[in-house]
């Protein structure tokens, strides 16, 4: 009998769970840096939902012309000011966030649906195959992932996709990693050994006793990598190789703002001050969620 | 490790869409000029043949030459990387120097207001984005206060020591050409602050979480009881076992910071391989950016191999796995 099945069969066990969940959902409530990542990430994902509809003036994130009000300094009718083609800094700022949520999710999801089952291959299954896919891995990881990146997206040209697909390329060496040795351990525990014993399937070893245990650090790693994601991909759009203007990514914005400092300041202030704010977020989120769900590798 | 990362960058540079004799040729050339351009670098050879042809390349120290600018690749990363070593080594001597101790200080006086501040100094670091906090310190410090320069190695009117190590401060206190010396620590402290930030933080980071647990061991307790001054007590018991995931976010960071060239050296205009790298991709010059790749892998791997040796130095039991 596996352990899910047990589950089911002790009574009370789903309140069990419910009430870990309110445990620690207060844990992660007492941690006042915690709580101001969430905020701040909550804050993100609705400008993100709502971007279109809230802005002013919704025309300039296409890159509409209104030569009349170019570089505009910050005011009651353009909160962030305006660039040099007379669009709104604030209304571009706030439509680059679906755009850097995109980024992040899709790099993301992509690194992590590729690497978590890979390391369970090499953790888990090992063997020869097993060893490949580490060896691969560390070859990808001894090169620093924005150069790879770089390399990648030098071979297929600029813009917004190939910079994902890019960074995607490149970001799931980190997952194989995690997942692996946390499989490697759990290989060694009785739980798994005693589901073997009892003749349970290799397939149904890996997703009822194997996945479950490894959720928590793939979880606290994707945040930490939303953020991460979002400032490597803007570091693509800053040198030109991400998203192409007019597209309102705030990388490519803070490359362009570059061009009229220091008279112009805000128009490459403001999308830096988002991405610091995002990224500082999802990481906060990401501590709260480690020290909460995996309290031991705490500061590594 | 060494074959698999040639393997990674001949891939990329190969086997991904795009026809890098199309490029070498330029827009106007007619399918003749491509052809012969083909035929020239190899390009019409079976992939494993110009694999061979990449590795004996390299064999020789041969890195292919650049499709832009006709120059050995070799030469060119020759001239470059002294720039981009300088850039790194210094910002990784400050976020060593600042992060051990601040990260000490920090588990030391846990959350009083020195933690406090010194954490928002590690999660800030790490979220900033490199490229606008240099703009930014650009704007209020060069331009607005007048303080330092903007960005390059020198001002117009240094002249560059004549080469001895090709490390241009290094160089010009060989020679002992203090004005220049003055001039250039006055172009790096910019692009040092803004390279160093991250890897500050998180040195700080690891420092700090490994001290406190440190701290708590038996045998500083021991210690205490002891009668040793806590001074002692923090440096020479606590610090030195600390030190040893410190110094694997060293090695890693090391490798991290390499990456960070390319934003940093854009901005600064920092005449090393991250530019080089930028403007090689920026008109999809392969050769170049894969040399860069080789070198910044190369790098990696020997801080991580230096890494290895300095955990045997801080901790005898690596050094001597039989004695455990």
């Amino acid at each position: 009998m596996t352990a899910r099945a047990l589950v089911s069969v002790v009574p009370g066990a789903r309140e069990d769970r419910w009430r870990e969940v309110r445990r620690h959902a207060r844990l992660f409530a007492r941690s006042a840096a915690s709580l101001a990542g969430l905020a701040v990430v909550a804050l993100f994902l609705v400008v993100s939902a709502l971007g279109p509809w809230i802005v002013p003036y919704p025309e300039d994130g296409r890159g509409a012309v209104h030569l009349d009000r170019k570089l505009q300094p910050p005011s009651a009718a353009h909160w962030f000011g305006t660039d040099e083609v007379g669009n709104d800094v604030y209304t571009r700022v706030i439509l680059g966030a679906r755009v850097s949520l995109q980024i992040g999710l899709v790099i993301t999801v992509i690194a992590a649906l590729v690497g978590v089952p890979l390391g369970i291959v090499a953790g888990y299954v090992g063997g020869s195959l097993g060893e490949l896919i580490m060896r691969v891995t560390d070859v990808f990881l001894s090169v620093p992932a924005l150069i790879l990146a770089l390399a990648v997206v030098g071979a297929l040209g600029p813009g917004i996709v190939n910079a994902m697909l890019a960074l995607s390329l490149v970001w799931w060496p980190g997952y194989v990693r995690l997942v692996q040795s946390k499989a490697l351990a759990l290989r060694q525990e009785t739980f798994v050994e005693a589901a073997r014993a009892v003749g349970t399937g290799r397939l149904r070893v890996v997703f009822v006793h194997i996945l479950p245990n490894c959720v928590s650090p793939i979880v606290v790693k994707a945040s930490m990598d939303m953020g991460t994601a979002i400032l490597a991909a803007a570091g693509l759009g800053f040198i030109g190789l991400g998203a192409q203007p007019p597209f309102p990514e705030w990388g490519a914005m803070i490359s362009h703002g570059r061009n009229y400092l220091p008279t112009w300041w805000w128009y490459s202030a403001f999308p830096g001050l988002a991405i610091y704010l995002t990224v500082l977020g999802f990481n906060l989120v990401g501590d709260g969620l480690r020290d909460l769900l995996d309290p031991r590798s705490r500061g590594s | 490790m060494l074959f698999g990362l040639l393997c990674l960058t001949f891939a990329i540079s190969h086997v991904v869409p795009g026809d890098p004799a199309r490029l070498a040729a330029g827009p106007d050339a007619n399918p003749a000029m491509v052809e012969t351009i083909r035929t020239k670098y190899g390009l019409d050879q079976p992939l494993v043949v110009q694999f061979a042809r990449y590795v004996r390349g390299l064999g020789v120290g041969d890195l292919g030459e650049s499709l832009r600018s006709r120059n050995a690749v070799r030469d060119d990363l020759a001239r470059y990387f002294p720039h981009t070593f300088e850039l790194v080594a210094l910002a990784l001597l400050l976020a060593v120097a600042v992060g051990v101790p601040l990260g000490m200080l920090s588990a030391v006086h846990k959350d009083t207001w020195i933690d406090h501040w010194a954490r928002v100094v590690s999660v800030s670091g790490v979220a900033l984005p490199a490229f606008w906090l240099g703009l930014m310190l650009q704007l209020v410090v060069a331009l607005s206060l007048g303080w330092l320069p903007l960005g390059g190695r020198l001002g117009l009117t240094a002249t560059p020591p004549a080469p001895i190590t090709h490390l241009l401060l290094v160089d010009a206190l060989l020679r002992g050409e203090w004005r220049t010396l003055g001039d250039a620590l006055r172009h790096a402290v910019l692009p040092v602050v803004t390279l160093c930030l991250p890897a500050l933080a998180s040195i700080m980071r690891v420092n700090r979480a490994e001290m406190l647990e440190t701290l708590q061991q038996d045998y500083i307790k021991t210690a205490r009881a002891q009668g040793f001054s806590g001074f002692r007590i923090v440096t020479r018991y606590a610090l030195r076992n600390a030190m040893i995931p410190t110094l694997a976010m060293i090695g890693l960071r090391y490798g991290w910071m390499l990456g960070g060239t390319v934003l940093v050296e854009t901005v600064f205009d920092w005449p090393g391989i991250g530019l080089y790298a930028v403007s090689a991709a920026l008109s999809s010059d392969f050769q170049p950016i894969m040399g860069v790749t080789l070198l910044i892998g190369l790098n990696f791997m020997l801080a991580n191999l230096l890494v290895d040796l300095a955990y045997g130095w801080l901790d005898p039991r690596i050094r001597r796995p039989s004695a455990t």
